[in-house]
């Protein structure tokens, strides 16, 4: 018992600072955009231009242009975009990557084409699926899944090549089914492969989405920018990147991050 | 209990491993196993005794059907495909599934709904059920290791060395907690160690190997039940076995 509670203790004393630390990240997090703020609208008032609106205005744009219905349409058609690329590229990369990394002779012969396809610039992918396929979404999600993909692959070839072979062999004593398998054995042991791959992954594939929907499409927040890059109008296009910019911090902190909390849990209360 | 329990011959271990070996890094051979042949009775407790890198373990992975470059037979008790419970060294339990998901995971669909109170509370593993394994103790892990082994109903159980890197207090409740389960549902075991006292307080036969590569240089069956197997008995027991296997002694 004693033992017990003087273990109990030192964590307690080991969880302290932590637990500061992350009361506080508010607080600073909050206040270092604050600053930001200030100084840019700071920064604007001094040398006033066209194209260089302040905090103020972009969010008066940003009001009028949600108020019209317009940035949350294009938000919209961007985010189901970013999406659609995003779960091809994950699951096709991971398949793929899982593959490369459990045989040997299969990862020796494709190699080379991951490292071409790695170096391949996004912009000439997406040219060429939009002169071979057509101004059209599945050649422009098709685009920014291919240059996502050998990431994936990668990543996802290195988590294979870690997989503790005694798992497997204890799953086949005991006769595990392939989705068992799956679910049990190769998804937990790949999750933080997993969890790396989407993190570069989405911050890679809504900066790719953009320039597509600038080159071939009609709608989307990448077509908006480029619209309003023709008008000089700074601040809409602020207003834009920025609105995008908060959803996808939102999506990381409400969807990812509690995901990934849950799926460790079992790390977490280590004794 | 047991869906497919068989009688005679078709319930017994055969093992009859003409040759195993393995090839170095450096381009040779190693051979492991040699004429290893031996049979174990239905509901038979069978303790396979050897010096350490003897190959036990690799006679094992050969039963357990993970490897299968070796030349020879193997006939497992049940049907087509007997049903095996493993205790291998270590737990081996998946880390991110509590103890009862992992030993529910192990077991054939038609079963994995079954009442586990009974095995659970056996192996005073009550509490510990929707503990994750890393928050077990190696004594507690290896309990789980054998609720899952038992969970399945095997055909044949099959263990190796399940209470080594355990201190002598804690491996000794263990052997009589894995007594107690075994004897209330009894099936053909095999269990691989290098500890006599452990073979000789659990085992019905103890079949010994020589030094690799590794054959059968002879049996010890011990027919007395185990509840009559007092220290006194078991000093006995001992002194007659070391007369049998002179020169073989109790090596780690």
């Amino acid at each position: 018992m004693g033992l017990a509670s003087a273990r109990s203790d030192r964590m307690q004393r080991a969880n302290a600072p932590a637990d500061r630390r992350r009361l506080t990240s508010p607080i600073m997090v909050a206040l270092s955009f604050v600053v930001l703020l200030a100084l840019w609208h700071f920064a604007a008032t001094t040398w006033p231009s066209r194209s260089f609106p302040g905090p103020f205005l972009v969010l008066q744009t940003f009001l009028r242009e949600t108020a019209s219905g317009d940035l949350p349409y294009h938000l919209a058609m961007t985010l189901w975009r970013v999406a659609a690329s995003f779960t091809l590229a994950m699951v096709i990369g991971s398949v793929i990557g899982v593959i490369l990394g459990s045989y040997q002779r299969a990862d020796q012969f494709f190699n080379p084409w991951v490292i071409l396809f790695l170096n391949i610039p996004a912009l000439v992918v997406i040219v060429l699926a939009y002169i071979w396929f057509g101004l059209n979404e599945v050649a422009a999600i098709g685009a920014v899944a291919v240059n996502k993909i050998p990431n994936v692959v990668v990543t996802m070839r290195e988590g294979a090549r870690a997989l503790d072979p005694r798992y497997a062999e204890m799953a086949s004593v005991y006769r595990f089914g392939p989705l068992d398998r799956l679910r049990h054995l190769l998804l937990p042991q790949l999750q933080p492969y997993i969890a790396a791959a989407s993190r570069s992954g989405i911050a890679l594939i809504w900066k790719i989405v953009l320039v597509v929907e600038l080159l071939g499409r009609s709608n989307g927040v990448g077509f908006e920018i480029n619209l309003f890059f023709q008008l000089f109008d700074v601040a809409a296009i602020l207003a834009y990147a920025l609105a995008f910019v908060a959803v996808m911090l939102f999506i990381e902190l409400v969807v990812v991050q509690p995901l990934e909390r849950s799926s460790t849990r079992w790390r977490r209360r280590a004794a | 209990m047991n869906a497919h329990q068989l009688a005679g011959a078709a319930a017994r271990l055969k093992v009859n491993i003409e040759e195993k070996s393995f090839r170095t890094s450096n381009g040779g051979t190693i051979e492991v196993l040699r004429d290893l042949n031996f049979e174990v009775g239905e509901n038979e407790f069978a303790c396979v005794l050897g010096p350490s890198g003897c190959g036990k373990t690799t006679m094992l992975r050969i039963l357990l059907g993970l490897d299968k470059a070796y030349r020879g037979s193997v006939q497992l008790p049940g049907k087509a495909q007997a049903r095996m419970g493993a205790v291998f060294q270590e737990p081996l339990l998946l880390p991110w599934r509590t103890v009862e998901q992992n030993v529910r995971l192990a077991m054939p669909s038609p079963l994995r709904e079954a009442n586990l109170d009974e095995l659970f509370a056996s192996l005073g593993l009550a509490k510990m059920r929707a503990f994750y394994p890393s928050e077990l103790s190696l004594g507690l892990a290896r309990r789980a290791a054998i609720a899952r082994a038992l969970a399945i109903e095997p055909d044949i159980l099959l263990l190796d060395e399940p209470f080594v890197s355990l201190d002598a207090s804690t491996a000794q409740q263990l052997r009589h907690l894995l007594l107690g389960v075994w004897s209330q549902r009894p099936t053909t075991a095999l269990m691989v160690t290098h500890n006599i006292e452990e073979a000789i307080m659990l085992s019905d036969r103890i079949v010994v190997l020589s030094d690799r590569p590794a054959h059968v240089i002879g049996t010890f069956d011990i027919r007395l039940p185990r509840n009559y197997r007092n220290a006194q008995v078991k000093a006995d027991l001992m002194r007659s076995f070391r007369e049998k296997f002179a020169g073989m002694e109790n090596k780690p």
